[in-house]
C-alpha cells in the first residue's frame, strides 16, 4: 500500500470521451476492480462514478483511449500543488520468455510446392531477425520437400528445420500442428509467422492454442518496439481501424500474414545454411483425418488473380452483371483479369473468387483499375499495395479517390469504352509506323 | 447426438463509417446481427438435424442482450439456446474464447453426446478464423476448416466426409467424429424464420452460464486469459493522388491524359 500522504493527491474518475468507443467487447468493465462500470446497449462503457477509485485500469487498457481521467477544479488545483510526479510503473517481462530467441517462418507448400507467401515471410522477417539481432529459420514439414531447404535459404534463411515423412504428404491439421509444436517446445523462437492463407489459418489457430500463446490473424504490417516486442497490425471492424496488437507474456509471439503484402525476397541461390532435420513418431492408423481426394480447381481461360499484373475490378456502380464484359475487354486489352468488389458479389453479378477486399482476397498488382467502386475501407485493404491505383466513378467525393494514384470523375460506361479505343488507337499508329 | 453451432452477435461492420475529421468509428445506428458466417453454421446444423436427427444446441458468449440472437436462433429451428454471460468473460481474445466456448461444450456434452460442432468460418468484426480451431484443439476434436459442403455423416462408424475450399483446390477429408467443422457462406442458403416458430421463440429462453455455473480459474478468460493486447487503434493513413481531365464533360480527353501519364510514368507500354 501507498503511504498516507499530509495532501492525498486526489486520483480523479474514469470518463468516457463521446465518440471514440469502439464497443471492443467490455475490456473496461472486465478489469474495473470496483464494479464500477456497467455497459450499455451500443456497448460503451457507463461509469458509477460514486464508485470509481481512480485507478485508472480502464483508461490503460482502452484500446481505443476512448476514456480519460476527470478533475473537478479543486482537485487540479491541489494536483499543480503537488509538483511530485509518481514513477509510471514499468510492466516487467515475465521470466522464461527470454529463453526464447529466432524468428521462424513456416514454409507453407502443396505437396512440394511452396506457396509465394513463404519467400514474402522470409522477407520481412529479416528485417526483424536483424532488427533483434537473432536468426532466422525456416520450418519446412511435407513428404519429398528437402528442396525448400535450399530455396529458404535463397530467399533468407539461415537455418531449416525439417520434418520429411510420407505421413506429411498432404496438410492435415493433427499431423502439422504436432509437428510444430513440438519444433517450438524444443528450440523455442520468439517470432512465428504463418501466411494467412487457407491452411496458415487452419494451423495457426490449432498451433497456438495448445501452446497457449498470442496469435494475430491476418497482419498487414510487423515491426519491433523500443523492447524488442512484435508489433503486430491489422484492420479490424472490417477493415474501417487498425490495431497494433502485442503478445507480451508468452511466447512465440505467432501472427498470420496476409499474402501480398509484404514486398518479396530477394532470391541469392549462393547462399546456404544449415538444415536441422528431425523426426516424429506419427502413425497413419492413430490419425483422425484422412485426406480422400484432392480436386484442382478448373483454371479456365480466366487469369488468376493473384498473379495477374493489371487488375480491372467493378463495383455496385457496374449496375449488373452483364456490364463487367466491358471490364473484361479492357483486361483482355492489357493482358490483365477482372474482379469486383463484396458489393458485386453480393448482387449476384460476380463470382465469390473474384473479390478483392478483407472478405476476399488481396491483391498488388501494378495497376489496378477500379471502376464503380465506392472505397469502403473493406475493399481498400485489399488492394491498397497496388502500384498505381486507377480510381474511376462517377461521385466526385468517393472514397476510392482518396487512395487512387489517378482518379477520373466520370461515368464508367463512356470512361472505360474511351480508355479502351485510345488503346487500340495507340496501338495502331504503332503498328502503321 | 448433439450438433452445437456457435455463434457471436456482432455490429454490422458494413454499416460503420469512419468520421472523416475525427478518425473515429461512427457506430450510431448501426445495428448487432448475427455474424454472417455463423448464420449458414447454424442454417447447416439445422439441414443435418432435418437428414440425421441431431438436436442442436446454439451457443454464444457475449453481454446481456446477445439473448436477442439467440432467440433468432430458436425461430430458426435450434432447439436449445445457452448464452455464456459474465463480465469475467469480457474482453476476450481467440485464445480466451476457445476457453469458454469450449468448456460450454464439454457441459453440454455430459447431457449429451456431442457429435459436431459447426462455426462459422470467421466473424466479421474480428476476422481472424481462430476460434473454430481453439475450439477443436482444446477439446481434441477434429478440425475442418473451410468447409463448403458436407458429404456425409456415418453415425455408426462416427465418421464425417466433408469437402474443403482451398486456395486453387478442393479436398474431400473423412474424419472422425466428434470434430469440429467451421463452414463458409457457400455451404448453403439460408431459410427464413416462418410466423409461428418466431412467435414460439418469443417466449423461449436462453440459459444462462455465467462465470459461477461454468466455475473457470479466471486467469483463463476474459481479459486475464487472453494472450493477446491491443496496444493501440489508429485509422488507415490514406495519400490521395491526382484527378485527371473533366470525365463527365469529356471523357475522351480524359481517358487519353490517363493512358498518357501512364506511359510516361512507364506504368503501361503500348
Amino acid at each position: 500500500m501507498e503511504e498516507e500522504k499530509k495532501i492525498r493527491k486526489p486520483r480523479g474518475v474514469a470518463r468516457l470521451i463521446p465518440g471514440k468507443c469502439i464497443a471492443c467487447g467490455a475490456r473496461c468493465q472486465s478489469d474495473c476492480p470496483e464494479d464500477a462500470i456497467e455497459m450499455n446497449e451500443k456497448g460503451e462503457p457507463v461509469i458509477n462514478t460514486a464508485k470509481c477509485i481512480g485507478c485508472r485500469r480502464c483508461v490503460k487498457i482502452c484500446p481505443a483511449q476512448a476514456l480519460e481521467m476527470y478533475f473537478t477544479p479543486e482537485e487540479l488545483k491541489i494536483i499543480a500543488g503537488l509538483a511530485a510526479t509518481v514513477p509510471e510503473v514499468v510492466t516487467t517481462v515475465e521470466p522464461g520468455i527470454k529463453e526464447y530467441r529466432g524468428v521462424w517462418i513456416f514454409v507453407e507448400h502443396t505437396e512440394g510446392k511452396p506457396a509465394t507467401v513463404s519467400w514474402e515471410l522470409l522477407g520481412e522477417g529479416a528485417k526483424l531477425a536483424k532488427t533483434l539481432g537473432v536468426e532466422l529459420c525456416s520450418l519446412v514439414i511435407g513428404e519429398k520437400v528437402e528442396h525448400l531447404c535450399q530455396e529458404s535459404f535463397a530467399y533468407g534463411a539461415s537455418k531449416v528445420y525439417l520434418i520429411d515423412a510420407p505421413v506429411f504428404q498432404h496438410y492435415r491439421t493433427e499431423t502439422y500442428f504436432r509437428a510444430i509444436c513440438y519444433l517450438v517446445e524444443k528450440y523455442k523462437p520468439e517470432i512465428l509467422l504463418m501466411g494467412a492463407t487457407g491452411m496458415g489459418r487452419d494451423l495457426a489457430g490449432a498451433v497456438a492454442t495448445k501452446i497457449k500463446t498470442g496469435l494475430t490473424a491476418d497482419c498487414t504490417g510487423l515491426d519491433i518496439d523500443e523492447k524488442g516486442y512484435l508489433l503486430q497490425t491489422r484492420p479490424a471492424f472490417g477493415g474501417n481501424i487498425m490495431a497494433t496488437i502485442l503478445t507480451e507474456k508468452t511466447r512465440p509471439q505467432m501472427s498470420t500474414v496476409r499474402p501480398h503484402v509484404m514486398a518479396l525476397a530477394k532470391k541469392d541461390e549462393s547462399r546456404t545454411g544449415t538444415i536441422v532435420r528431425e523426426s516424429m513418431d506419427i502413425k497413419e492408423e492413430d490419425l483422425p483425418t484422412r485426406v480422400i481426394e484432392v480436386i484442382e480447381d478448373a483454371t479456365g481461360e480466366q487469369l488468376d488473380l493473384a498473379g495477374a499484373e493489371i487488375i480491372v475490378s467493378g463495383g455496385r456502380g457496374m449496375c449488373g452483371s452483364e456490364n463487367f464484359t466491358i471490364l473484361q475487354e479492357l483486361a483482355d486489352e492489357l493482358g490483365g483479369a477482372v474482379a469486383c468488389s463484396r458489393a458485386a458479389v453480393e448482387a449476384g453479378w460476380m463470382p465469390a473468387e473474384r473479390q478483392v477486399g478483407q472478405t476476399g482476397k488481396t491483391v498488388r498488382p501494378k495497376i489496378y483499375i477500379a471502376c464503380g467502386i465506392s472505397g469502403a475501407i473493406q475493399h481498400l485493404v485489399g488492394m491498397q499495395g497496388s502500384d498505381v491505383i486507377i480510381a474511376i466513378n462517377q461521385d466526385n467525393k468517393a472514397p476510392i479517390f482518396e487512395v487512387a494514384t489517378y482518379g477520373i470523375v466520370g461515368d464508367v460506361f463512356q470512361v472505360v469504352p474511351a480508355i479502351i479505343n485510345n488503346i487500340r488507337e495507340l496501338r495502331e499508329r504503332k503498328v502503321d509506323k | 447426438m448433439l450438433i452445437v453451432t456457435c455463434i457471436k452477435q456482432v455490429p454490422d461492420t458494413t454499416q460503420v463509417r469512419v468520421d472523416p475529421v475525427t478518425g473515429t468509428l461512427i457506430r450510431e445506428g448501426v445495428p448487432f446481427i448475427i455474424n454472417p458466417y455463423d448464420t449458414h453454421a447454424l442454417e447447416e446444423g439445422l439441414r443435418l438435424k432435418e437428414k440425421y436427427g441431431f438436436r442442436v444446441a446454439v451457443i454464444s458468449m457475449g453481454p446481456p442482450n446477445t439473448e436477442i440472437t439467440l432467440k433468432k436462433a430458436i425461430a430458426l429451428g435450434a432447439d436449445e439456446a445457452v448464452l455464456l454471460s459474465d463480465r469475467a468473460f469480457g474482453g476476450a481474445d481467440t485464445l480466451a474464447t476457445s476457453q469458454v466456448l469450449s468448456e460450454a461444450i464439454r457441459r453440454l456434452g455430459q447431457k449429451e453426446e456431442v457429435a459436431i460442432v459447426i462455426c462459422g468460418r470467421q466473424t466479421i468484426d474480428g476476422d481472424t478464423a481462430q476460434v473454430g480451431p481453439g475450439i477443436a484443439t482444446r477439446l481434441g476434436y477434429s478440425q475442418l476448416t473451410l468447409v463448403d459442403r458436407i458429404e456425409s455423416v456415418d453415425l455408426k462408424a462416427k465418421k464425417i466426409r466433408v469437402r474443403r475450399r482451398l486456395e486453387g483446390r478442393h479436398e474431400i477429408v473423412e474424419a472422425k467424429l466428434p470434430a469440429m467443422i467451421a463452414v463458409v457462406k457457400e455451404i448453403n442458403s439460408l431459410r427464413y424464420p416462418t410466423v409461428p416458430m418466431r412467435l414460439m421463440a418469443e417466449d423461449s429462453k436462453a440459459t444462462l452460464w455465467d462465470n459461477k455455473i461454468m466455475g473457470l480459474n479466471e486467469n483463463t478468460i476474459g481479459l486475464k486469459g487472453s494472450a493477446t493486447q491491443v496496444r493501440k487503434i489508429f485509422s488507415p493513413q490514406r495519400t490521395s493522388g491526382e484527378i485527371i481531365g473533366d470525365g463527365i464533360k469529356d471523357p475522351k480527353e480524359a481517358s487519353r491524359l490517363l493512358i498518357e501519364r501512364l506511359i510516361e510514368k512507364r506504368a503501361l507500354s503500348i
